[in-house]
């Protein structure tokens, strides 16, 4: 395993019952670093990322091969309390789904479910999990309204500050923007730049300016196989194969 | 032009099936409350019948139908709900979950004369309960059962997948996703069928007749074990067995309009119950 | 697949071709009048700066916009940013093209000091230098950019002779010094215009294998920092 990666997977074949979805990737993803996934619809880039956080599970016909290392300890395998995996990785959606509670309860929940009931620790983490989503100073003054009442944008960072509350080590997005305003959308990714100081970030989205403007690394998927990953600055200047280049510039996808 | 021609006569069509529908009902209600209203008194609600129920009230026939319509709610209700969440949450979709859930489905189709024959079989005779309370409710709650698992599958369903997918990526276990972000937003669901099926179970004549129900009891049922008096079978008997028709053609109408009401009563609970626990979880 | 894009690229391309014919015109014309002694060629020059300036504008422009509109990325973001430094460059050529003509017409206002012979062929080589590196650029062929760099050196050796001979003619009389230093200079914007046909290519290069050979910069950075 590569010292540097975070999570990486290794050979990772995955199906949809016998049709395939992933071919033999190898991704790894840097600590402290934005991992920008990239392709056209149906690549496999929702399929790749749902994987590391073994969300898949959840669908009874898909089925994993290969390893996934996180820290270097295989995540694939059944030993693995898939519950604990998930506070260590945290994933954001596509369409922002705040629970129907109040503005607190939706960051507590993640607190309470895993045990924690003391009032005063979950105000604090509450508290902080909202600093760090840069959401704190717009709902101090409302936090038992009902999450509804937020626009789309605050409702994403919403989801975001539940996240950070279970204290994961790696964050994944899923097309986090896809259903926010532009606006919005920039204060999400600067908030992405200031994460990946304590987290690692992991980012799907289907908006190659979105990946040129935020990460690190960037990785090409196309049908299932992983074409081409490296420093984003080197993939969006000269990227070493003809079909990224290709997707890049926009000459399909 | 020509279209719209069609389209309001197509309205006109519409309008008319709604105006009949109505009319007719209105016209029933008309009829037993005309006929039945008279009767109605607080000695008739609270008193038990006297000389061979030509006079008194119907109090224990309103009491009987109560405890049955409770018993079946004991049944139904849980046993309802939880099938339906193991269907919906955590059975895998194979022909023979969809084969159970057709079963389900058409198990509400039964004739409620096939539940009463197969309750006294099962409870009166084989579990030896005899007639009773318990094995009509039982039977009532059989009756109910697939309308109350259906009801609840159907709330489980309208609660979107993002709450579910939400809080098991904060590391929540199934059943906790399912204890703390589906049942809340799928009980309002759940009650409003299930109340809507009591409403229908508690005006079933078939299966209580059976198993349980008797025509004429001055004395309350004491205990779970003894036979009872219920509204719909009162009103069958005298309006069919009864040795003086006539004469207590009047009570039967006034027994038509009590359990109309409590019917109707039971179906306004289920909108308010809805409506309320809507209101609270949406603001 | 056809993207829109495409059309404004090619539009920038047949701009910067203009441009390319116009500044090989202007510095065939300089050299012509120079070796003929004709005023009308060396007129022309002059007459066609404006034109080369104003396509230089027109190439800053539709490159800016381009970039602020399209969001360029990998081969297409080269060429816009190479586009911009080559129009750049030509018309830096070009306006030693208009240097030369300058030259030339104070020239023929006394008898010529000797027959030229190095000077039309240094402006040969010029010449073809320039012709090759646009060709370079619109086949993005980095090997005929390469070819073209290495020329340079020859065309500086060339001038270096030409002063030295420029040098006696001076040490012998002093009367033929404004002449000469005529020529020399004549033979210094020939040197620059090919020092800017090798700009053009180390851009081509880049342009067409997106690394970049400026300044030595390969051999530097294989070098252990110290």
């Amino acid at each position: 395993m590569n010292p540097k990666y975070k999570i990486e997977t290794k050979d990772l074949d995955f199906f949809y019952g016998n049709k395939p979805a992933l071919k033999k990737v190898n991704l790894g993803c840097e600590e402290n670093c934005v991992t920008a996934i990239i392709g056209p619809s149906g690549c496999g880039k929702s399929t790749l990322i749902r994987t590391l956080n073994r969300m898949n599970d959840l669908i009874v016909s898909a089925r994993a091969e290969g390893r996934i290392l996180l820290d270097g300890i295989d995540i694939l395998s059944p030993k693995v309390d898939v519950v604990e995996l998930r506070r260590d990785v945290g994933m954001v959606f596509q369409k922002p789904n705040p629970f129907p509670k109040s503005i607190f309860d939706n960051i507590a929940y993640g607190l309470r479910i895993n045990g924690l009931h003391n009032r005063q620790k979950i105000s604090e983490i509450v508290e902080r999990s909202l600093r760090g989503a840069a959401l704190w100073d717009e709902v101090k003054d409302r936090l038992k309204d009902n999450a509804f009442t937020l626009s789309g944008g605050q409702q994403q960072r919403l989801c975001i500050a539940r996240s950070l509350a279970v204290e994961p080590e790696v964050i994944l997005f899923d097309e986090p923007c896809s259903a926010i305003d532009p606006i919005a959308t920039a204060k999400i990714e600067e908030l992405i730049f200031k994460l990946k100081e304590n987290y690692t970030v992991v980012i799907v989205t289907h908006n190659m300016q979105q990946a040129a403007r935020v990460s690190d690394f960037t990785a090409f998927l196309m049908l299932g196989e992983l074409i081409e990953y490296g420093r984003t600055g080197k993939i969006f200047t000269n990227p070493a194969n003809k079909l990224t280049e290709d997707y890049i510039t926009g000459r399909f996808g | 032009m020509k279209r719209k021609i069609i389209q309001f006569l197509g309205f006109l069509l519409l309008r008319t099936c709604l105006c009949l529908v109505l009319a007719v009902l209105l016209l029933f209600l008309y009829d037993i409350i005309r006929k039945g209203g008279g009767v109605i008194s607080w000695e008739f609600l609270s008193r038990a019948p006297r000389r061979g129920m030509t006079e008194g009230g119907i109090f224990p026939a309103i009491f009987g139908t109560f405890l049955v319509t409770m018993i079946t709610a004991v049944l139904a209700l849980p046993m309802g709900m939880f099938a339906a969440i193991y269907l919906n949450e955590y059975a895998k979709q194979t022909r023979l979950t969809r084969l159970i859930r057709l079963a389900i489905r058409n198990l509400s189709g039964v004739p409620s004369i096939v539940y009463g024959l197969f309750g006294v079989i099962l409870f009166v005779n084989i579990l030896s309960f005899g007639t009773s309370i318990l094995s009509a409710g039982l039977t009532l709650g059989l009756l109910t059962l697939p309308w109350t698992i259906t009801a609840s599958e159907e709330a489980l369903k309208t609660v979107p997948n993002s709450y579910r997918e939400g809080a098991l990526a904060l590391g929540a276990t199934k059943w906790q996703s399912i204890r703390t972000n589906v049942l809340p937003y799928a009980v309002p669901g759940m009650l409003t069928g299930t109340v809507l099926g009591l409403a229908r179970a508690a005006g079933e004549t078939a299966p209580i007749m059976f198993t349980g129900a008797a025509f004429y009891l001055p004395i309350l049922p004491r205990s779970l074990g003894d036979q009872f008096m219920a509204l719909p079978y009162h009103l069958y008997i005298m309006a069919t067995q009864h040795h003086n028709i006539l004469k207590v053609r009047p009570l039967a109408y006034g027994t038509a309009l009590v359990l109309i009401v409590l019917v109707l009563g039971m179906n306004m609970t289920a909108v308010i119950i809805r409506y309320r626990l809507r209101r609270k979880r949406r603001i | 697949m056809e993207r829109q894009f495409d059309e404004e690229l090619k539009n920038l391309k047949a701009i910067l071709m203009r441009m390319a014919a116009l500044v090989e015109e202007s510095i065939a014309l300089a050299i012509k009048g120079l070796k003929a002694c004709q005023e009308q060629p060396a007129r022309r020059v002059l007459e066609q700066e404006d034109a080369i300036n104003l396509l230089d504008i027109e190439v800053d422009e539709l490159c800016l916009r381009l970039l602020a509109l399209k969001q360029p990325m990998a081969g297409d973001l080269r060429f816009i940013t190479s586009a911009m430094k080559i129009g750049s460059e030509l018309e830096r050529i070009g306006d030693q093209a208009v240097n030369i003509a300058e030259r030339t017409l104070d020239l023929l206002k006394q008898p010529p000091l000797k027959p030229l012979i190095d000077l039309p062929r240094m402006a040969e080589l010029v010449q073809k230098m320039v012709l090759d590196v646009i060709n370079a650029f619109v086949n993005r062929d980095a090997d005929l950019a390469r070819d073209v760099c290495r020329r340079d050196d020859e065309v500086d050796q060339l001038n270096d002779q030409i002063f030295r001979e420029l040098l006696t003619y001076m040490m012998q009389d002093p009367a033929n010094i404004p002449r000469a230093v005529g020529l020399i200079l004549v033979g210094r914007h020939l040197e620059r215009i090919a020092d800017h046909a090798t700009n053009i290519s180390e851009d081509v290069i880049y342009l067409a294998l997106g690394k970049t050979i400026k300044h030595h910069i390969e051999s530097r950075r294989l070098a252990p920092a110290s």
